[in-house]
């Protein structure tokens, strides 16, 4: 009897999904389920999707789930979680539907320290709607709203934010992983692991943004996307931890006398 | 029958509570009631009133218009107030606080010193009461009894201050009682 | 229980209580603040959660998450925080969720005022948002209405996943009014078990997804035709009015809903005392509309008189109801001022005399 050495996780369905070849949607998907599947919790997990390329997560995970209106994810899983607090809830968004139009809730979500994980994938880029602008997308790169590539002096440097939820207070984990290559995966799982241990263990919100490729929309090879992520991203969105429960950001105050 | 009232002052005089004790009355008493405060801005600007309707019947219109009695604890009040009242109607004038006369004849116009009465009773926060009671007397639009249950049930858990308002109470209902008009009794003896 | 005297806003909170609603979302918004004041305080003594949104956008989406979850859940707003409710609202319906809403309504366009007002008529009976989707909406009319409507409406809500709104209009969540709560209180619906709920998946049933989105036509058609049939159950089976003063021979009819029809029926009783005859009818579900109420009491009576807080728009259902071209009288006030029973009875009185100049629609 051969061994199976690498097979679906029970968290995913067994169904084709629809990602462009070369997007990392696909290991992101799988990262999240092995975790899940690791922690025993599938039976008790509800995932948010919202919308843009993951809008169809629904029916990749195998999990109740909802899907979300235009970056709300983060107010559905408030509503999730706090009707059923026995239930571990994810929400899944990408970088437009976090970090532009659902910039309040993402924020606020995190300061009320809900007890929910966001999966934030990052790709730099609008992909659904065809490559326009997002509010990550890099200095010079070029979107169908900025042909001649991302002028800062009209649109502002791209948001980082992991950096920006990891100000709060309140949160537990924030970090940011990247998915451009094999070890960056297995630390992304990792990432990934710790923000839904943290979220079962009661310790309030977890975040982990993921750089992601989109070779359609950035008009590369899926070898060349992973290369520009690593020559492009990279340094100017630093993986790393950026806050943990126990850091000394998140100790009590000194009590007014 | 109905009695309708717009009681009205300065925010801190206790109107919207006189007004609620009032409403609280009628309903014990198995009548419909309602009580509308004003709301908005108007909260915050100082003056305050409430309208409060007690009636046999479900209560039609919670707005009045044109009250059977109006409350006027400052002046502002009156002057916002004055000519609303219905022909026949009562004006209660806060004398402590009004030295402006009502210029109208057509209804019946009652000086309270609530302010007054209260401080020379010792409790100078009972204006409002004295004024609830100026009304209870001189309309019957409630019973004493009732308003009194009102009073115990509002202060229960400050027992100390239900006799000095009942005393405060007392005091303006006596005062209403010499404007009221005569029951079918009195007229007849 | 015994009477008690109540705020309306108050009243609303306790009813959602008693109905089993242990989940509040809202943001901040005059004249409904006191509701989520009260539900702030009140639903941790019966283990629920109060949460204040970062905004009526957020609040929806809450209530999407906690309904899609079975829960019963409310919110309470006023017109403007109801137009940023909108989106949801509709994916609200679209993913056939039950939520209900309270809209205190206040006068508008833009900013407005704070005081009352009956202008979102068409925005909660007509066009709330984007798709083609149907809320139920009831309009109370006192306090104690607004406390048993509220209470019906989370059943109602429930038996139709599909959000449920109730309209007031500033009097409704200012006024006091006795209120009694019936402890032995049965639902008015049957109501079966959420099992189309995202409670956590064992395999022991259907996966759940809570969900507007159908990329293939067929299906999303499919989809619509199922939501239209539920619609027309909710007309078949919802409609709500009640009927005052001469009925069966009025000179005038009035037709007024909420605090409205409070104001008409005392001028109602005063036009009677001086011998004309009035009829009213108050509708009690804005949608769906009591149409045929509307027509037989009309098609008794002489002239038809709209009364509302907005510039006209129940007049749309009342021609509607009509099915015929009739002149219409109306009377209105705006901006947050009030309808009062004397302008009422001097328009019936205008109308008898022949010197209200009515409405002509062809």
């Amino acid at each position: 009897m051969p061994e199976a050495v690498f097979v679906r996780p029970d968290s995913l369905t067994d169904v084709q999904t629809h990602y462009c070849p070369g997007c990392t949607h696909g290991i992101i998907h799988r990262l999240v389920a092995e975790v899940i599947d690791e922690l025993g919790i599938r039976d008790r997990t509800v995932g948010i999707a919202p919308v843009g390329c993951s809008v169809l997560a629904y029916n990749y995970f195998d999990c109740d789930f909802h899907e979300a209106a235009h970056g709300r994810a983060p107010a559905v899983a408030t509503g999730i979680k706090r009707a059923r607090p026995d239930l571990a809830v994810f929400a899944y968004q990408g970088d437009g539907d976090l970090a532009s139009i659902g910039m309040a809730e993402i924020v606020h979500c995190a300061n009320r320290g809900e007890k929910v994980t966001v999966v934030f994938v990052n790709n730099a880029i609008y992909g659904m709607t065809g490559g326009q602008m997002a509010p990550t997308t890099m200095p010079g790169q070029s979107a169908t709203t900025c042909q001649m590539g991302r002028d800062v002096e009209l649109a502002g440097y791209p948001i980082r934010v992991a950096e920006l939820i990891s100000t709060l207070r309140t949160p537990a984990f924030v970090a940011r992983a990247s998915s451009h290559s094999p070890l960056a995966a297995v630390n992304a799982k990792e990432m990934l692991r710790r923000a839904f241990k943290y979220q079962v263990e009661g310790r309030c919100f977890s975040m982990v943004e993921i750089l992601s490729t989109c070779p359609t929309n950035w008009g590369l090879t899926p070898a060349e996307s992973t290369k520009w992520l690593e020559k492009t991203m990279l340094p100017y969105y630093p993986l790393g931890v950026f806050k943990t429960p126990d850091g000394d950001d998140r100790a009590p105050l000194p009590r007014k006398p | 029958m109905q009695n309708d009232v717009i009681m009205a002052g300065f925010g801190g005089q206790g109107i919207l509570l006189i007004g609620k004790m009032l409403a609280y009355a009628g309903m014990h008493e198995g009548k419909e009631v309602s009580w509308l405060p004003s709301y908005g801005p108007e909260m915050r600007g100082g003056t305050c009133n409430c309208t409060v309707v007690i009636s046999d019947k479900p209560v039609g219109s919670p707005v009045i218009q044109s009250p059977g009695a109006i409350l006027a604890m400052n002046l502002p009040s009156l002057e916002k107030f004055e000519a609303d009242v219905r022909p026949g109607g009562f004006l209660l004038i806060n004398t402590s606080l009004i030295k402006q006369k009502s210029e109208r004849d057509d209804i019946t116009v009652i000086d309270v010193p609530a302010n007054k009465i209260a401080q020379d009773l010792g409790n100078p926060r009972g204006a409002n009461m004295v004024a609830l009671g100026a009304y209870v007397g001189a309309t019957g639009a409630v019973s004493l009894e009732q308003v009194e249950a009102v009073v115990r049930e509002t202060f229960a858990a400050k027992p100390s201050v239900i006799d000095v308002n009942l005393e405060v109470l007392h005091k303006g209902y006596d005062l209403g009682r010499e404007h009221a008009a005569p029951t079918a009794e009195e007229a007849a003896s | 229980m015994a009477k008690k005297l109540m705020k309306g806003s108050e009243a609303i909170g306790e009813a959602a209580v008693q109905a089993g609603c242990h989940l509040f979302f809202g943001y901040p918004i005059t004249p409904q603040n006191e509701i989520p004041e009260y539900l702030s305080s009140r639903l941790p003594q019966v283990g629920g959660t109060f949460v204040q949104a970062e905004s009526e956008v957020a609040s929806i989406n809450m209530l999407y998450g906690a309904a899609g979850a079975g829960e019963r859940v409310m919110t309470s707003s006023s017109s403007p925080g109801i137009s940023l409710m909108a989106e949801g609202i509709s994916y609200c319906a679209g993913a056939k969720l039950p939520v209900v809403i309270v809209n205190i309504m206040r006068a508008g366009p833009g900013l407005g005022g704070i005081l009352p007002a009956q202008a979102d008529y068409f925005q909660a009976t007509k066009g709330l948002a984007h798709g083609d989707f149907r809320v139920l909406v009831l309009a109370p009319w006192s306090i104690q209405e607004a406390a048993d409507l509220v209470q019906d409406a989370f059943d109602l809500a429930d038996y139709y996943r599909n959000p449920v709104m109730v309209v007031g209009d500033g009097l409704i969540g200012q006024m006091m009014e006795p209120v009694e709560f019936y402890e032995d209180r049965k639902p008015i619906k049957e109501l079966p078990p959420k099992t189309w709920a995202s409670t956590g998946w064992k395999r022991d049933r259907p996966k759940a997804i809570i969900n507007s989105l159908f990329l293939d036509p067929a299906e999303l058609e499919q989809h619509n035709f199922d939501l239209k049939k539920k619609y027309d159950l909710m007309e078949r089976d919802e409609v709500r009015f009640a009927t005052y003063g001469s009925v069966d021979s009025a000179d005038v009819v009035i037709i007024a809903y909420g605090t409205v029809a409070r104001v008409c029926l005392s001028a109602i009783e005063a036009l009677e005392e001086d011998g004309i005859k009035v009829a009213m009818v108050r509708p009690i579900t804005l949608w769906p509309y009591p149409y045929e109420a509307v027509r037989e009491v009309a098609a008794k009576a002489k002239d038809i008189l709209v009364v509302e807080l907005s510039t006209g728009q129940m007049i749309e259902d009342v021609r509607l109801a009509l099915q015929r071209p009739r002149p219409i009288h109306f009377h209105c006030r705006l901006g947050g001022m009030l309808v009062s029973p004397e302008e009422v009875i001097a328009k019936v009185k205008a109308i008898k005399a022949g010197e209200s100049e009515a409405m002509h629609y062809a």
